[in-house]
Parts: C-alpha cells; structure tokens; sequence
C-alpha cells in the first residue's frame, strides 16, 4: 500500500504543481529537469509557508517579551530557556495541572468516543435494526450546528446531571462532536471488511460480542488510529467548550483556556505565550506521530480488501 | 460424526410477495456421506447450506444434526465447521493462528493445539507456510488453510459453499480430487455446495439438485444421471446437456424429424396429451449412413475434444429448427454446414417427461446402464 500511495503521489505531482506535465518522451513518468525543478521549487515554498509560523513561536519563545516584537526580527536576541523555565516553575498559573488537565480530558474523550463509535459503527454496519439508518442521518444533523448555538442547552445539560464544571461533563460534550463523525468513519472501515470474516469467527465458537472484539477491532486497527487521532485533536485544542463548562479555578483549567492568562487587556506576553503553545504542541505531535502511519493507509483502506 | 436432517425446513424472506428461497426442504444425510447440494444461481442450495450453519434463521420446519434439534442452536453450539467461498481467513493472523483459532477459543491447551495444527498442515501441504500471513500466499494455498481450519476442529459435519469457485481450472480439478479423497479418510459427514454439475456428479455420493428452492431428487450420481426424475435434472445434470424437445405424440410414438421413435405402451397408454417432452443424451445418437432413417441435421458447429468430438446442429422438426447436440468419434467428425443422418443408438436410452409438468414418464424396462 505504501508502494502504491508513493506512485500514486508522483503521478500526480507535476498536475499538483504550477506547471502541467511536459508531453511524454522515452520513459513513462520521468520528468524532465526543468518540470523536476519546477515542481520541487513549488513544493518547497509551499513547505516554507506552512512551517514558517511554527518556526517563528518557536524563536520567539526563547526571547523575553521585550524583544518578542522588533522593528528587525532576528532569529536570537537575548535568548534563553526562562520562559520555559518560569512556565514549568508555575508562575504564570498552574501550568502542569492545565497540562494533567487536557491530557486526561484528550485522553478520556478519545478513549470513550472509540469505545461508543466503534460498537455503534459495527452495528450500524452489519446488523439490520430499527432506525439504523435514521441514526447515521440524525449523526449527520447534529454535526451541522455550530457550536456558539450548543453551548448554552448543553450549559443547562450538564447542569441539571450535576456535571457542570467537572472533567466528566467536558468530556461527554467533546463525544457529542466526535462520536457521529468517529462513527461514520468507523462504519466505511467496517463495510469494506468482508462479511465471512465474521461468519467464519461465528463458526469457529465466536459470541457475536467475540466477532466484534477478536476480528473486527483488530482488523480496523488503522480506522481506529485515525479516529482516535481526530477525537483526541478535537478535545486537545478546544477552547469555547473548556472555558464555559470548566470551573473557574485555575488548577483546573484546560491548556486551551489556561494559555489565556498570557493575553490580557493591554498586553501580551509574547515569550510565555510561544514558549507555552510549543509546550502544548508536543503531546499532539506525539500522537501524530503514533498514528501517522495508518492516516495514510486508513484514508485509503476502505477501497483495499485487509 | 453425525448425520444431519433437514425437516420440511423452510426460509422465508420477508417482501410482497415473501421469497421462498428454501421451501419444505426434506433431506436426509447420513453419517460420513458427502453429499453435494447442486443448482443454477437463485435455487437456494446455499441458503439451505448456511440454515444449517446457523447463519440463515430457519423460519418453519426443523434441522438435525446427530439427531439434536439444532434449529435455533447459534452457530458455536452445531459442532460444524465450514469453509467458504472466498476462504474468509482472518487477515490478521498466521496460517498456524487461523487454523487453531477455533481451539484456542475452546481453551485447548497450546500444545495439543499445535499438535493437531501441525498434523493437519503436513495433511494439507502447508508446513512451510504455517507463520505466514494469508496475504503472502496463493490462492490454492488459501484454499487450503481454508480446509485446515476445518479439519483442525474434528467437527461432526464440514459445510463447504463452493469452495473451489475462486481457484483456475486445472487447480479445481485437482484440490476437486484431493477434497475428495480427505473427506474418504476422514470420515466425516460433508455437505457441499456448487453451481457446477460436475464438480457434484464426481465428487459426492449423492447430490441434491435445488432450483426456486425446491429439492428436484436427490440420488446417487449414477441414478440422477440415468434417472432424472424431471426435465429440469435432466438438462441440468450431464455436460453438454441433453437434448430435451417436446414432440407430437402419436400411436406410433413420439415424431421426430423423419424419425418415429416407438415408445413403450405403458407410458403412451397413460398419457392422455397430444405432446411428450424427449430427452435423449448426446452419446445416446449416433451419425449414420444415407440410407437408414434418420433425422437430417444441420452441422453448425463440431467441437473437437480429441477422443469425441460434439456436433451441434439443427433439426426441422414440425417446421421450427431444433438443436440437437450429438456425441461422435473425435477423428471423423463433419464438416460444419454439411447434414448428417442421425439417428438413436438404442430405442431404450430415451427419457420421456410430462410436457407441462416436467415430471419423468417412467417406461417399464429400466434403461440399460
């Protein structure tokens, strides 16, 4: 599959590119120098454009406030490690317990909305039940409202079951976002795995429960790691949920919410504020990291029988 | 071991109006026999195959196997093993993990797991494979650990749903005798499905022919073949098929082209229609000189087998053309738009059924074998 993902991005590299492919001389798919150079040429911007950001909170989370914003930026000026250090130290607010926060929240939220998707996508799937199909279609609605218009019932919701203000009601409100769209993903993945598999597993002694935990979970082990994936971004960098369902108090702050301490009325605490936000990065990129092996071959795993 | 019983078993598929894809199904297999479940597309032979597997919900009547009711029995509790068409091994797990799945779920120890897994792979051919994922073998080898997995569990019946049907000819043919030949050994109750008739006419001890859902006769190969009790097993069993036209029926016996072919008393006496519906297989004509009578055919097409060689033709027979498919001596066949004299090897080898029912007229004397 990998092989098949590299051919297929080469080909349609030089249309992705500025230029259209030069008309074909001696061997298929090879480029001339000019098309190679041009397309690189763009990939390379584009690459530059995109990390450029990135790169610049990172320089200027080593710089104290005073030189975060210069007439002539420079890539060092005075800089040091005590943003970090001062972030860490907890004097710009209880740091580590945000970071405890958004860990066990992400961590929750991704674990539950695999668990509830998945056994809702295999059903959905393979059994034939009353308002199976009513379900997906109500899944599709839900997504369409923006979120500015849910936070006040879901306020009242929370409220009247006693979770307002506790991790466990943050975390239910984030699976209402990512359940429906984790299950339709999970569904597709589902669909495309043949329904011998689980017909031989019942032959072989399964519990219909068993086809779904021995053959089908890992079977759709790449569909899992990228709704996971999805389902732990969403609740790692959501912000108007955390800040109107969390309490008040600081140590129980999101990093999403708690990075708001750095922007206040009338200034802005440039160094912490970057020093903070590639603190928070690491996590995601991590789980990226772990995952970004399946976001290939999952995107296309439908299509291909396991 | 065990026999299996089907009892008036039916499935119906809810619609306007309710599909009958088994209806009232009456089958008997006994312990150790491989029976083959035949017939087109649509019959029903492997709704009534997965009935008894306990993936198809049997709506009325009963199905036993080792003289349990096991009709509403889940799968797991059957002792059955299957193996399916295309193969449905688990992608995930090793040729050894697919084939002691079924033991390990049962907690067997590892041991004797691996014990009987590697028996059955040195049965089979597949030692070399047994830590290889199904994804890096051929399709005969996945056929394979598809019938390992099936051997490992020692089950009372194996249930196989044209197992053979993704493999190429001269493979087919093959794993077609080896099935064969392990189900010998072993003894156990077989109950196997395909659309193709020869597989059925070589490989069971008896087949069942199935279209619309309705048993057609179930016998040995030999008896469906020299008995069809309808037209409809007539033409399905046999390759090519027999010729089967319905033709005017008079005291003398049934017309053909230039070809009064005499019938016997019994059957004309107690047929009261003006039509019969003849059969006659290809090796039953044979091509003969000018001056006996015959039906005069029309070559359209000779195909050459080598040893035989199959004339297909057409007959004028009451001014509709007819074709009619003849077996003949491979090295002397006709030359195709030319006509031949055909006529019967012997006024005995003819089926005679019912022209609107189908069901088989039986003449006195048995045909001879």
């Amino acid at each position: 599959m990998d092989v098949t993902s590299l051919q297929t991005s080469g080909r349609a590299g030089p249309s992705g590119g500025r230029r259209p492919a030069p008309p074909r001389s001696g061997h298929r798919g090879r480029r001339s120098p000019a098309a190679s150079f041009g397309l690189h040429a763009a990939l390379v911007v584009a690459s530059l454009i995109a990390v450029f950001p990135v790169f610049w909170v990172l320089v200027t989370s080593f710089k104290p406030d005073s030189r975060a914003i210069e007439a002539s930026p420079s890539l060092i000026n005075e800089s040091s490690l005590d943003n970090y250090a001062r972030i860490l130290a907890g004097e710009k607010g209880d740091f580590l317990a945000w970071f405890g926060n958004s860990l066990l929240i992400a961590g929750l939220t991704t674990v539950l909305a695999v668990m509830l998707a998945a056994s809702t996508g295999y059903a959905v799937s393979r059994f034939n039940f009353p308002g199976g199909r009513g379900l997906l279609f109500f899944f599709l609605v839900v997504q369409m409202f923006p979120f500015a218009v849910l936070i006040v019932p879901l306020y009242n919701l929370l409220l009247s079951l006693g979770l307002q203000g506790s991790a466990g009601g943050l975390v239910l409100v984030y699976c209402t976002t990512a359940v429906p769209f984790c299950t339709y993903m999970l569904k597709g993945y589902f669909d495309g795995i043949p329904r011998e598999i689980d017909e031989a597993g019942r032959m072989d002694g399964l519990s219909p429960f068993g086809v779904f935990w021995r053959l089908m979970l890992p079977l759709a082990r790449p569909g899992l790691a990228v709704t996971g994936f999805y389902a732990f971004i969403t609740a790692w960098g959501e912000v108007a949920f955390a800040s109107a369902f969390l309490s008040a108090a600081d140590q129980s702050k999101t990093l999403a919410v708690g990075l708001q301490v750095f922007v206040q009325q009338n200034r802005t605490e440039w160094g912490h504020l970057a020093a903070a936000s590639i603190l928070v990065a690491i996590p995601a990129a991590v789980v990226f990291y772990l995952v970004q092996r399946f976001l290939v071959s999952g995107l296309a795993a439908g299509s291909v029988k396991g | 071991m065990a026999g299996v019983s089907y009892v008036k078993a039916s499935r119906v598929y809810p619609g306007n109006p309710p599909v009958r894809a088994v209806d009232q199904l009456d089958l008997e297999v006994n312990d150790g026999e491989f029976l083959v479940l035949v017939g087109p597309s649509g019959s029903g032979k492997s709704t009534a195959l997965r009935m008894l597997a306990g993936l198809e919900d049997v709506d009325e009547g009963a199905i036993h196997i080792g003289g349990n009711d096991v009709t509403h029995t889940p799968p797991k509790g059957r002792d059955i093993a299957m193996v399916f068409q295309s193969y449905a091994l688990y992608p995930h797990m090793t040729v050894g993990e697919n084939m002691g799945f079924a033991l390990k779920l049962r907690r067997v120890p590892k041991e004797t797991i691996k014990a009987k897994v590697a028996e059955a792979a040195k049965m089979l051919d597949l030692t070399p494979y047994l830590d290889r994922k199904p994804k890096a073998l051929s399709g005969g080898q996945r056929q394979r650990v598809a019938m390992g997995r099936a051997i490992v569990r020692e089950p009372a019946v194996f249930l196989m749903d044209e197992p053979l049907s993704n493999l190429d000819a001269k493979l087919r043919v093959e794993t077609r005798a080896n099935i064969a030949a392990l189900q010998a050994r072993l003894g156990t109750t077989t109950i196997y499905v395909t659309h193709d008739q020869v597989e059925a006419q070589t490989m069971g001890h008896r087949v069942a022919v199935l279209k619309d859902g309705l048993l057609q006769q179930c016998d040995t190969p030999r008896n469906l073949y020299e008995r069809p009790a309808n037209s409809f097993v007539a033409g399905f069993i046999g390759s090519p098929a027999m010729n089967l036209k319905t033709v005017a029926l008079t005291s003398e016996g049934a017309v053909l082209d230039g070809l009064t072919v005499p019938l016997p008393r019994s059957v004309v006496a107690g047929h009261d229609a003006k039509t019969i519906t003849f059969g006659v297989r290809p090796e039953s004509l044979r091509l003969t000189g000018g001056d006996e009578v015959g039906m005069k055919l029309t070559v359209d097409l000779v195909e050459e087998l080598g040893a035989d060689a199959y004339v297909y033709g057409s007959v004028d027979i009451g001014g509709t053309a007819e074709r009619f498919i003849v077996r003949t001596d491979g090295r002397t066949p006709p030359s195709i738009g030319s006509t031949v004299n055909v006529t019967l090897r012997d006024d005995n080898e003819v089926h005679l059924f019912h022209p609107e029912s189908g069901a088989r007229l039986e003449t006195t004397k048995a045909p001879t074998a």
